[in-house]
């Protein structure tokens, strides 16, 4: 036997921020990167006394989550603490939901091996980022940062649905890009607003009943959810190999060592004593207001990647990369309402010089100084033959840089082509007259010579040359 | 006749005709503090400074034509769990010896626009878990009628001050009868409004579902003033209710005719019930008979739950409510080994017995494979209770009933039998259970002369007609104007 004759059962608990301005329950700064307890008030500090007033547009944001994953939107959910002991935690309770949450039953649409496969989600709800404590920081002691306690977060819950790790990183990714699609989440893993958990069990291949699940936790990367989950696949064939059973425990994944190790037993799990949060009424969702944010959702990134390969007839590589990123998708569909010509040779240009220089020079989008009209432009040159694709990289990069017209960089850099047939043939009869040689040998049947005589020709022209117009002029003196 | 002897509205009709000033009412009030409190123990801090210095705002607002009410210049106390803006706020506890507030409460935001100045913090049972202020991380509390018994609890320490002419006002806070249960043991009014009524935002929480802030006065009419004072919708307090407040003192002199006042048979029948509470609430409920109510028994069957419900709704809530208090961020912090032996010696050092029993009792309610047997059936029968007054306010306006079923019981009598100081509440804790407005006024006294209080529960958000009952006993009485034998030698 071996990991081969076992069937790995996964289901992920994702925690994504909720990009609002305030918290979800105060009005301190969401802010990222502020000084350390900055944001913060005697509410998300837990002073005595002090009350949550829910921020409206959290609601908004998580039905807008909800309905993007097909959930169905509770009227009513209920708010509940979470009691447990921790410095990050100020009130020692988060307030979250329970057995009533906002969202209920819906699925996300991912690729496998065997073709598109629906993860159900069992549910979504609101709750109550921690704070953070700061060990190390000199002094032997431990510090609180609590800018980000009250920053809103869904947790969104899978069905055991997920196959592998491969499964598991390919759901991520979606529910990523969905979430960054709403404009809800930044879907940035590294700064903690996008957090994952795994549930991990085995089971022998053709069995019902699903093995022992495992929860992995500390899980900050998509490149550690697939070796996480890999490893603890790994270790539970082993435990079930050499004869042993899989304990009920929570595991923490050691990015360093690539391994689990055991965080909490069964006996040591919390006892969270949930219970209704009597600060907060139940949350009631007016009327209407899951219809109107319906009517305001985006394409979503499954339905662009369609449209993209049917309507502009891309690969669907090209397709996935230019949906990845909402603004790069809408630029793309920007520049080529203005180009009108081949989605793919646009596409090209995306993929290529576009992407390469957004990344050397680390901008974005949003930041881009030239506008849709001028990409249009330089496209349209190339097609032309006003610009060699060559010499319209060297625009391009240009006018990434500037956000000056292309045909102005062409001018300046004198990379326009010439057009004029009588200069061409011209140039063409001087090249011919200089080398009779290699006409002889062409004329012999050596047809490669050819290339030689239009780099002469080019050079003459100091590059400027249309290489289509100096090809026919060649072909036709040279009697072909 | 002392300014002191004056009540609030009375006080406040002075100060506006300019025949007393508001720091001559604040210097009579502490001159009584002086005097009297080293017996009574009312104060856990006295803001003389801070008392002036309003008072002189108050007076100078009189000269510019800008008072600001019929409460502007009138001292008031606020039990010691009303956060104020820079001074210290216990609750009552070693774990917040040391706390100073960062900020006004709700509460006492709207008692400073009304212009009270406030003379101090009032003791309170730890926590306001307590029914005799015996429970005070610091002192116990007494009764200014007998010095040797308690003024009740949690709020003691602000029906003492009130009793006791100390201040002319105060604010308390009723989860299962703090308010009104010591307004009845030392001869005061003590409202607990209906659940939303008066914000809860910047009051120490003890139990969420069931806190609410209420007035302690010397009479009905300065019941009704205060309240009006406090009784604000409050966008900070999700539970605070959007209902405005009606004038309560418009109709408070209109009588009881035509009225029908239930009478619930379970709570007469209470074993236990101390024959003088009896016969005095009986006479009482005859009084309003004879101003033309109508006595109309009803029945309340799920009361005798009550009891029950409410010690594993209240510590289950104090349990979370009460897990901030970690030494992590303010109040006390011992010092620990590690994290778990810093959390658990702080909270063994900073919590007195009480709370620690409500601690277990909540965590243990709440907990996994218990909390559907103890929390939710508790919640079940909460909404039963619940359902007895929705059932008996069909027939009837108000609800009358003793307060407490003795009068002051003597410091130390009960501290080692906590089931006997839990019955102090049995006839006030259906009232919290079920969120409406109930209170306690003066209608009776021992041979002994020691006060016995009345209860009047009335429908919710029907506080005007609450007070319009009390008021109409009250006006043929003179219960509220006997002064307790302080400085008789």
């Amino acid at each position: 036997m071996s990991v081969a004759d076992f069937q790995p059962v996964i289901g992920l608990e994702v925690h994504a921020q909720l990009l609002t301005r305030s918290k979800i329950f105060c009005g301190c700064s969401t802010e990222f990167g502020a000084p350390p307890n900055a944001n913060t008030c005697a509410v998300c500090l837990g002073m005595p006394g002090v009350l949550p007033v829910l921020n409206e547009k959290v609601v908004e944001y998580a039905i807008r989550v909800g309905r993007a994953l097909g959930c169905h939107i509770n009227p009513v959910s209920i708010w509940a603490r979470k009691n447990y002991f921790y410095p990050d935690l100020p009130k020692g309770y988060q307030i979250s939901q329970y057995d009533q949450p906002l969202c209920q039953h819906g699925a996300l649409e991912i690729d496998t091996d065997d073709g598109p496969r629906r993860i159900r989600i069992l549910r979504i709800h609101l709750e109550e980022d921690a704070g953070k404590n700061v060990h190390d920081a000199g002094g032997g002691d431990s510090l609180v940062d609590l800018n980000r306690s009250g920053v809103p977060l869904v947790e969104i819950v899978s069905e055991p649905d997920i196959r592998s790790s491969t499964e598991a990183g390919e759901y991520l990714k979606a529910l990523r890009d969905v979430l960054v699609y709403l404009g809800v989440n930044d879907g940035n893993l590294e700064e903690g607003s996008f957090r994952c958990d795994a549930n991990v069990s085995v089971m022998r291949k053709g069995a019902t009943q699903y093995g022992q699940r495992v929860e992995l936790k500390n899980i900050n990367s998509f490149r550690f959810v697939q070796k996480a989950i890999d490893y603890e696949i790994g270790r539970q064939v082993e435990v079930i190999e050499s004869g042993g059973k899989v304990a009920q425990e929570t595991r923490l994944f050691d990015a360093v060592r690539g391994e689990t190790r055991s965080m909490r037993s069964k006996e040591e799990a919390h006892d969270y004593r949930y219970f209704p949060e009597p600060d907060l009424p139940p949350l009631r969702i007016p009327e209407g207001l899951v219809e109107r944010i319906e009517r305001e959702l985006p394409e979503l990134p499954r339905a662009k990647l369609q449209r993209f390969t049917s309507t502009y007839g891309l690969p669907a590589y090209d397709a996935k990369i230019l949906v990845s990123d909402r603004p790069l998708a809408d630029l793309f569909e920007k520049v080529q309402a203005e180009y009108r010509g081949p989605a793919k040779k646009l596409s090209n240009w995306f993929l290529g010089e576009l992407l390469r220089l957004m990344k050397e020079e680390a901008r974005e989008v949003s930041a881009l100084r030239f506008s849709p009209t001028q990409f249009a432009a330089l496209l349209q040159m190339v097609d032309a033959g006003d610009v060699s694709n060559n010499a319209a990289k060297d625009v391009f990069a240009e006018m990434f840089r500037t956000g000056r017209a292309p045909r102005e960089i062409a001018q300046q850099k004198g990379l326009i082509q010439v057009q004029d047939a009588g200069a061409v043939e011209a140039a063409v009869d001087a090249v011919l007259a200089a080398n009779p040689d290699e006409v002889e040998k062409y004329r012999a049947g050596k047809k490669q010579v050819l290339g030689f005589l239009v780099g002469q020709v080019m050079k003459a022209m100091k590059g400027k040359g249309n290489p289509g117009l100096v090809n026919a002029a060649l072909k036709a003196k040279l009697g072909d | 006749m002392e300014p002191t002897d004056l009540s609030m509205l009375e006080l406040g009709r002075k100060l506006a005709s300019g025949e007393l000033s508001s720091v001559e009412a604040v210097r009579a009030s502490l001159a009584r503090v002086d005097r009297f409190d080293g017996q009574v123990k009312a104060f856990l801090r006295v803001d003389r400074e801070g008392a002036l210095a309003q008072a002189e705002a108050a007076d100078r607002r009189r000269k510019d034509g800008r008072r600001a009410g019929p409460l502007d210049g009138v001292p008031v106390g606020l039990k010691d769990l009303f956060l104020t803006e820079g001074l210290p706020t216990t609750a009552g506890s070693r774990i917040l010896e040391r706390f100073v507030a960062p900020y006004d409460g709700t509460a006492v935001k709207l008692l400073r626009a009304a212009g009270t100045p406030i003379l101090g913090k009032l003791n309170m049972d730890e926590f306001a878990m307590g029914s005799s202020t015996e429970n005070s991380a610091f002192f116990p509390t007494r009764n200014p009628w007998n010095l040797e018994t308690s003024p009740g609890g949690s709020s003691g320490g602000s029906a003492a001050a009130v009793a006791a002419r100390m201040v002319f006002g105060a604010l308390g806070t009723d989860t299962g009868g703090s308010i009104r249960q010591p307004a009845a043991l030392s001869g005061i009014v003590g409202l607990k409004p209906t659940y939303g009524r008066v914000s809860r935002f910047g009051v120490v929480a003890f139990a969420s579902s069931l806190d609410q802030v209420g007035p302690m006065t010397r009479d009905v009419p300065d019941c009704a003033a205060l309240l009006q004072a406090i009784a604000v919708h409050d966008p900070q307090d999700s539970t605070s209710a959007q209902v405005k407040a009606p004038d309560y003192l418009a109709e408070i002199e209109a009588g009881v005719k035509g009225m029908k006042l239930g009478l619930p048979r379970e709570y007469f029948e209470l074993p236990g019930m101390d024959p003088e509470v009896r016969a005095a609430v009986e006479d009482a409920t005859r009084a309003l008979e004879k101003l033309g109510a109508q006595l109309v028994p009803v029945s309340l069957p799920h009361t005798r739950y009550a009891l029950a419900t409410y010690y594993l709704v209240a510590p289950a809530e104090a349990s979370s409510n009460l897990a901030r208090y970690d030494g992590v961020r303010y109040g006390l912090r011992a010092d620990g080994a590690n994290l778990l032996a810093m959390y658990g010696r702080t909270r063994d050092q900073g919590f007195g017995l009480e709370v620690k029993r409500r601690i277990m009792l909540g965590t243990y309610a709440l907990s996994a494979g218990y909390y559907d047997a103890y929390y939710l059936k508790a919640q079940k029968v909460r909404t039963l209770i619940k359902q007895d007054f929705v059932d008996a306010f069909r027939t009837v306006d108000a609800v009358l009933s003793p307060t407490s079923p003795t009068p002051a019981f003597r410091i130390g009598e009960r501290v080692d039998d906590p089931l006997a100081m839990y019955l102090s509440d049995v006839f006030t804790l259906p009232c919290n259970l079920a969120g409406l407005p109930g209170l306690s006024l003066p209608c009776g006294f021992t041979r002994a002369n020691l006060p016995i209080g009345l209860q009047v529960l009335g429908r919710p958000w029907d506080e005007a007609r609450v007070l319009r009952i009390a008021r109409a006993f009250e006006r043929e009485h003179d219960f509220h104007r006997r002064t307790p034998p302080l400085g008789v030698a």
